[in-house]
């Protein structure tokens, strides 16, 4: 918590974690892992099924507490800080299945989100169907990520790919800094997972960004830097071309020369 | 969501004619000399409140509590013992019937509300079982039998009392009708979308930044509060309070009324209360074995009417 570091060094890190350790029973599933990220660059994590991707996920976004290691957050420890808490900061998440409010319509999903960003919601007498400070940057929000026809459906009733988007402009209306996408692309077909991957491009810059991904082309089309994981365990990190041609991923990951066998591994 | 639709829509017609049956009941049924049902309509009314309380938490907050009832009992015991003391004003009886109710929905809604699914119903129930064995124990107030409520709440003005009969009634009436416009009020606001939301998708309300925990203990405790109001009442209503107003058997009936009317919506548990206790008023008088009968019916209504009456009315519109 006293862990200060100079702000110059930290200036430039948006994310370090430090030595992370979490165990389910004997499963190990994030072993000794440290990382950084950027602040303004995409961030890949790739590994096989089983790598800990997800759990990684968690811990950072805080649904789960390491055993062991640290997480700072714009230079700040954030170790300890429940997930809530943690979206304050700036930090926001999305998940690889879908999670979004499914009786909501669009439009409710992403002013629920909207108001969690304007601080507490015990506010008793107000219908939120008439609140424009809701509805506005709502409805501004969802025609950016190319949802603005759709606001008055049952979330539940949209088309996957579409469900994906919403999951997303859900975490973006949080106004986060940093976000922590979960396999934005997974279940996508190839025309969905294109357009997913033009999305994600037009956000680069504006958020930094850490990308859980199974498929490799979206990996290999959007990520400023690339770190492997293996059974808990980085065991690479750098920029596209360099994980491209490190022996020991493509040893224990891409599988010899074809990387396409990975990104159907990615829609099991 | 959850508002009050056109008139057109076949679940608010039903909600219109209940209010209208309700609302002229005291006129009619003398008329008619039927003057029995004066009592009746106002004991459904009642427990509709207390349908409406719990609907808030278990049809919009997800929160299924199998001790709900138990506010009954406290609203009517504190109305029945500060009688008994010789304490009949409202004004005093009345904000302690609702800080007590709030108090214990605060305390067990603070321990309950750290568990989920099964663990909170049960938790829910023990809870609400311990204060059932404290009226039970208490020889003082009359132990299993019960205690007489000496007189009614003394409202302190001359031209409306609660020992006129009219008057009790519509002052159920209006209680009754407040209860549904809170909850309609609570359901569409800020804090209303923060529990139906949880109750959708509790992990991504917290992955957008809020701690649902709070939220959901102060809908506990408005239910309960609103709920303690529904037991002042039927304490004031029958002139008597006994263990068996929080009776499980009470918190049971109270989930299936909810359930009969259709969960989360703002009238539903109205209709609720109003067909559970009218069938089984009609079917105890055909028979004494009428459980035989109402037991498969409530099986049937949970299988075939999901969404209850409100469902079933709704769903019919939409195929016309």
């Amino acid at each position: 918590m006293t862990d200060v570091i100079a702000p110059n060094v930290t200036k430039d890190i948006a994310l370090k974690a430090n030595g992370l350790k979490k165990a389910f029973g004997g499963l190990i599933a994030t072993d000794n892992l440290s990382l950084s990220v950027a602040t303004g660059e995409i961030h890949a994590v790739i590994g096989p099924n089983g790598a800990g991707k997800t759990t990684l996920v968690n811990l950072l976004s805080g649904m789960l507490r390491p055993d062991a290691g640290s997480i700072q957050f714009n230079g700040r420890d954030v170790t300890r800080l429940p997930a809530p808490a943690r979206v304050k900061a700036g930090l926001s998440r999305s998940y690889q299945i879908t999670s979004i409010f499914r009786d909501f319509t669009v439009l409710e999903n992403v002013m629920f989100s909207v108001q969690a960003r304007q601080g507490h919601s015990f506010r008793f007498w107000k219908p939120v169907s008439r609140d424009a400070s809701l509805i506005d940057p709502a409805r501004e929000l969802l025609g950016r990520v190319g949802l603005g026809d759709r606001v008055d459906i049952r979330a539940g009733e949209l088309a996957y790919g579409e469900q994906r988007q919403l999951e997303i402009a859900i975490s973006l209306a949080t106004q986060p800094s940093f976000l922590l996408l979960d396999e934005p692309m997974a279940g996508m077909g190839p025309e969905e997972s294109q357009r997913m991957i033009e999305f994600l491009r037009a956000l680069k810059g504006a958020y930094t960004i850490l990308l859980i991904e199974h498929d490799m082309d979206a990996v290999f089309a959007l990520a400023d830097r690339i770190t492997v994981l293996v059974y808990g365990k980085v065991i690479a990190t750098g920029a596209p071309d360099d994980i491209r041609n490190d022996p020991a991923v493509r040893e224990a990951y891409l599988g010899g020369d074809d990387s396409d066998d990975c990104s159907e591994e990615g829609a099991a | 969501m959850g508002a009050f639709g056109p008139l057109r829509n076949p679940a608010n017609m039903f909600t219109a004619l209940v209010l209208v049956i309700f609302a002229i009941t005291p006129i009619l049924a003398p008329a008619l000399d039927e003057s029995f049902y004066v009592i009746v309509f106002a004991r459904i009314m009642v427990w509709g409140i207390a349908a409406v309380s719990l609907n808030l938490i278990m049809g919009y907050g997800g929160l299924i509590s199998f001790g709900h009832a138990v506010y009954l009992g406290i609203g009517g015991y504190t109305v029945g013992i500060l009688a008994f003391h010789g304490v009949t004003s409202a004004w005093i009886q009345w904000p302690l019937a609702i800080g007590v109710s709030g108090l214990v929905a605060l305390v067990f809604g603070a321990i309950s509300l750290r568990t989920k699914g099964v663990y909170f119903i049960m938790i829910t129930l023990a809870l609400a079982q311990m204060i059932f064995f404290l009226s039970v124990s208490a020889e003082r107030y009359g132990s299993d039998d019960g205690l007489n409520v000496l007189a009614r709440s003394d409202l302190g003005v001359s031209f409306f009392s609660l020992n006129n009969k009219t008057d009790m009634y519509y002052t159920i009436f209006a209680f009754l009708l407040a209860s549904v416009f809170v909850s309609w009020k609570l359901v569409n606001s800020r804090f209303g979308t923060t529990i139906r939301a949880a109750k959708s998708n509790d992990t991504r309300v917290q992955s957008i930044g809020v701690a649902t925990y709070r939220y959901r203990l102060t809908a506990f405790v408005i239910a309960g509060i609103m709920c303690g109001i529904a037991g002042l009442l039927q304490a004031n209503l029958e002139g008597f309070v006994s263990p068996d107003m929080m009776n499980w058997q009470r918190s049971g009936e109270l989930i299936f009324m909810v359930v009969l009317g259709g969960m989360s919506t703002l009238f539903g548990p109205v209709t609720g209360a109003f067909v559970f206790l009218m069938l089984s008023e009609v079917l105890a008088g055909w028979t004494i074995h009428w459980h035989i009968i109402f037991g498969p019916f409530l099986v049937l209504v949970v299988i075939f009417a999901r969404g209850g009456i409100a469902g079933l009315l709704t769903r019919r519109a939409d195929r016309d």
